[in-house]
């Protein structure tokens, strides 16, 4: 193997390793923002201990995400040097942003978060909860205005095969940002909400009787059956933009050969890039046409536009934009599945004591379902991403510079060297984290104390100066 | 002067370059007290480990982002550097990776992981601590050496990562001995005193090391009447290794008065030693090979990140203060999550 595809598969591995902390700590960071007001509007124990229990995990990803990330910033440096020396222009302020407004904040105001609770008064912890939230919040944006501006550059013109920006907010607003961002949290909403209904459950099943699980539960649920719709318009609209300005990426995404109407949608089918047609195809009849162009007789792009004279092709390789693709849009469904039937059960008045939201009223099949899909998110946002990404391809920055003209020459042996330290790193950490989340949910669910700050003087962490108003520990 | 503030090229390029500066100083010293105190770690029994990283606990992360801050303005600003030292350098750079991503997750995982696992964590932390400790030694000496691979300057960095190792557990163990008090800060001061032999051989060997490598740097050093104008810069480093010293004799104090000295001093020594290297290199950013000026990015792109800076910066230095006040003291023993 040659250096691009090792160092194409090492930034691979290092990007999706560091993407699935950021999409658990960016919408955990407010979800824990929203169990501290609730504890501080109603003084119920179960909001402080659920912001107890949860802050925990928040910590842990968030440690995950700052080694990988820090990784990921030296990257373009040792593998894509090519990169730099031709959008440097653009991608540096963008990135110089993101360190400037986003990690420094949301690095300082952690340790407040984490270690000030008993040191500062109630506000300032969480301001400090708010900023670090706010801060994971500031970084998606500057990281995905680059990432977008990759896939619909915008507000720049080249001088000497190198980028310069014209105009700096067409370069921020570019076309798919919007589009990119927004579908982009609400994954992380999303994944957040599946991983504290999932471990809500667990817990549960566990024979946790705590109002904390039955808590997270009941948040993770309902704010999932909020989210999944929200979702799939916005993926929608989504697809609709990529339509417009990567055309090659929604025929590859669809499996779509040849340009026309009445386009099926196809569920299942191995598309081959040889013979240049799909096998096995399964599809609803002008599905696609309709969703893309919204009536039967809409135009869908089709793959066999996209071949230079030569044959060589143009387009993304299309089975993987294909599959991954569906995996994302199937994830969603089983969430819209799983998250209304849930709510639909739990919202339901009991017939006896005229309550609501109990947490009895669900199904057992629905907590397996919940511990199934504990880790759901992770799967959409991962599939998502390859879509986005390998549907780019063989653009590194779409019209601008290919991957193959970025790469650096490091001699292949030492990219593979790196690889594989990193993917066992990786592994090692992957199978950890998710047995430490286990291992937590265990000892809560047993009754064990979890390792809790406490004071100088050593009186326990405490919530409110009114040691009356103290949760039990 | 009036050229230097007159063109762009010029002036933002160095600008820059003053800015990368302070990054990484700033790194070195804060990151280096929390890597240090890693690298200590094999010498504490186990309730002293905990407050060792109860003391560094709040401060870690946002000390490691200075050198996100820095290779951050390293890719910026000087794009073509970066590429060239970062590929030079390609091995070291994933080794400290590798420590670093080790001991960022132990901090949580020796809390929070099984309790039988503990002390498997506590030995990744120290690991982790000594790889990035040791790899970023040995990049600084490589670099100095010109980022050549031979067996001279292997050997060389060899030498400057043993002993920026020693260097950080100095400043490692000055942190300790404000942090913390008893025995654990009696211990702190005997492993101060073992510590600044880092510094010592280690400023020593790139100021012998320095001038012999490159005729360039033995001229700027060693002409009249610099000699002259450079002369506070030794004489300022060996007051300092004096006042360290004799403090160090003293303490621990009564009512742990001057027990800052040791850190202040060392800061000031990290201080003076970057100036001279940055004297040494300028006006190189890749030694002997590319000048800032010539790897810099384009001005517009520049301007605009240098705005954002020159507002954001003091923001940055403002609630950085405020969380070294919040948690000021001494560190208590019992501080997890
Ligand atoms: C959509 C979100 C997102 C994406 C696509 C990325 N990141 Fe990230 N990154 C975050 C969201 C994030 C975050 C939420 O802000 C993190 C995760 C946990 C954390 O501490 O901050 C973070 C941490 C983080 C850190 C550590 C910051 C610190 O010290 O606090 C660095 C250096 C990077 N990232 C760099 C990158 C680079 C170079 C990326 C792309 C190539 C990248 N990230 C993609
Ligand atoms: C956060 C989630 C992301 C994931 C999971 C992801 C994943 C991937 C994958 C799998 C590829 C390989 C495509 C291929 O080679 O066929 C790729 C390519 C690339 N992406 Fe992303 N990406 C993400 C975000 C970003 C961001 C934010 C940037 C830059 C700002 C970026 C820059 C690149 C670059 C430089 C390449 C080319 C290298 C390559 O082909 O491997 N990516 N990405
Ligand atoms: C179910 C309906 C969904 C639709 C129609 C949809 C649509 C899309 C489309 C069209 C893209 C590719 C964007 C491009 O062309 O570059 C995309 C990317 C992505 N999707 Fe989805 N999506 C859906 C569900 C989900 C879910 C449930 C998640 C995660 C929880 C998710 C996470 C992502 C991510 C992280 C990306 C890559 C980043 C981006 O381009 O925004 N998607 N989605």
């Amino acid at each position: 193997m040659d250096a691009l595809i090792l160092s194409r598969i090492q930034f691979g591995a290092n990007i999706s390793f560091h993407i699935l902390f950021p999409t658990i700590t960016i919408a955990l960071g407010w979800v824990l923002l929203f169990f501290k007001l609730r504890y501080s509007a109603t003084g119920e124990d179960r909001w402080m201990d659920a912001y107890r229990f949860w802050v925990k995990i928040f910590a842990l990803s968030f440690a995950m995400g700052v080694v990988s990330g820090i990784t990921m910033s030296f990257q373009f440096g040792t593998n894509w040097p090519g990169f730099m020396e031709t959008v440097g222009n653009i991608a540096g302020p963008l990135l110089a942003y993101e360190v400037l407004t986003a990690f420094f904040l949301e690095a300082v105001f952690l340790g407040i978060m984490l270690f000030g609770f008993s040191k500062v008064p109630g506000w300032l912890h969480t301001l400090a909860t708010f900023l670090v939230a706010f801060g994971t919040t500031m970084s998606a944006f500057w990281i995905l205005a680059l990432n977008s501006w990759m896939h619909t550059p915008a507000g720049y013109e080249m001088r000497d095969g190198v980028a310069y920006a014209t105009d700096w907010f067409a370069v921020i607003f570019n076309p798919s940002f919007p589009y990119r961002l927004s579908h982009m949290l609400l994954a992380s909403g999303l994944t957040v909400s599946f991983l504290v209904a999932g471990l809500s459950a667990l817990r549960l099943l566990m024979g946790d009787r705590s109002e904390v699980a039955a808590t997270g539960l009941r948040v993770g649920a309902v704010l999932a059956a909020v989210l999944i719709p929200v979702q799939i318009f916005m993926g929608d609209q989504h697809g609709l933009n990529t339509l417009e300005h990567q055309p090659a990426k929604v025929a590859a995404m669809e499996g779509n050969w040849d340009t026309g109407s009445h386009v099926p949608m196809l569920l299942f089918a191995i598309p081959d890039e040889e013979t240049r047609s799909n096998r096995f195809e399964i599809g609803i009849p002008n599905m696609a046409s309709i969703i893309l162009e919204h009536s039967p007789s809409g135009i869908v792009p089709g793959l066999n536009d996209y071949y230079a004279e030569d044959g060589t092709p143009l387009h993304p390789p299309v089975g993987k934009v294909f599959w991954s693709f569906r995996v994302m849009v199937g994830t969603g469904m089983l969430m819209l599945a799983l998250s209304w039937f849930s709510v639909w059960f739990l919202s339901r008045r009991d017939a006896v004591t005229g309550e609501r939201w109990h947490i009895d009223r669900l199904p057992r099949i629905a907590l397996y379902g919940f511990v199934a899909m504990t880790f759901s998110g992770w799967v959409a946002t991962l599939a998502g991403w390859l879509t986005t990404e390998i549907g780019r391809q063989p653009w590194l920055v779409t019209g601008v510079l290919t991957t193959e003209a970025a790469v650096a020459d490091v001699p292949a042996p030492m990219v593979l060297t790196t690889l594989i330290a990193y993917l066992a790193v990786y592994a090692a950490l992957l199978v950890i984290y998710i047995g430490t989340l286990t291992y937590l949910c265990g000892k809560a669910a047993r009754g064990e104390r979890l390792p809790e700050r406490k004071r100088a003087d050593g009186a326990p962490f405490q919530g409110k100066a009114n040691p009356a108003a103290t949760p039990a520990e | 002067m009036m050229t230097l503030f007159g063109d762009p090229q010029v002036w933002l390029p160095f600008t820059f370059a003053t800015l990368m500066g302070i990054a990484i100083l700033v790194y070195v010293v804060l990151d280096g007290f929390d890597l240090g105190v890693g690298v200590l770690f094999p010498f504490a029994d186990d309730r002293e480990k905990d407050r060792m990283i109860a003391s560094i606990g709040p401060f870690w992360d946002a000390n490691e982002t200075w050198l996100v801050l820095a290779i951050g303005l390293l890719l910026v600003a000087f794009p073509a550097a970066h590429g060239t030292i970062l590929t030079a350098l390609y091995l070291p750079v994933a080794a400290m990776l590798i420590g670093l991503i080790l001991r960022g997750v132990a901090f949580e995982y020796r809390v929070k992981a099984p309790p039988k696992w503990k002390s498997t964590w506590n030995w990744i932390f120290w690991g982790g601590s000594m790889l990035a400790a040791l790899s970023q030694g040995f990049m600084l000496g490589m670099y100095i050496m010109g980022l050549e691979w031979t067996i001279w300057t292997v050997g060389f960095a060899l030498l400057t990562s043993v002993f920026l190792t020693v260097g950080y557990s100095f400043i490692g163990a000055a942190w300790l001995i404000i942090k913390t008090d008893g025995l654990l800060q009696e211990k702190a001061v005997s492993w101060a005193r073992g510590g600044i032999w880092g510094l010592v051989l280690g400023l020593g060997a790139i100021s012998l090391a320095s001038p012999l490598i490159s005729a360039r740097i033995f001229d700027k050093w060693f002409s009249m009447p610099q000699v002259l104008m450079l002369a506070p810069l030794p004489l300022l480093s060996l007051g300092l290794l004096a006042i360290i010293w004799v403090t160090l004799r003293r303490l621990p104090s009564a009512n742990d008065s001057r027990a800052w000295v040791p850190f202040a001093c060392g800061t000031g020594l990290f201080i003076l030693a970057f100036c001279g290297m940055a004297y040494s290199f300028y006006p190189y950013v890749v030694p002997e090979k590319l000048t800032l000026y010539e790897a810099a990015s384009a001005p517009e792109a520049l301007i605009i990140i240098l705005a954002g800076t020159v507002f954001v910066l003091p923001m940055i230095a403002l609630y950085t203060t405020l969380a070294y006040y919040i948690f000021r003291g001494k560190a208590t023993e019992l501080s997890y999550e």
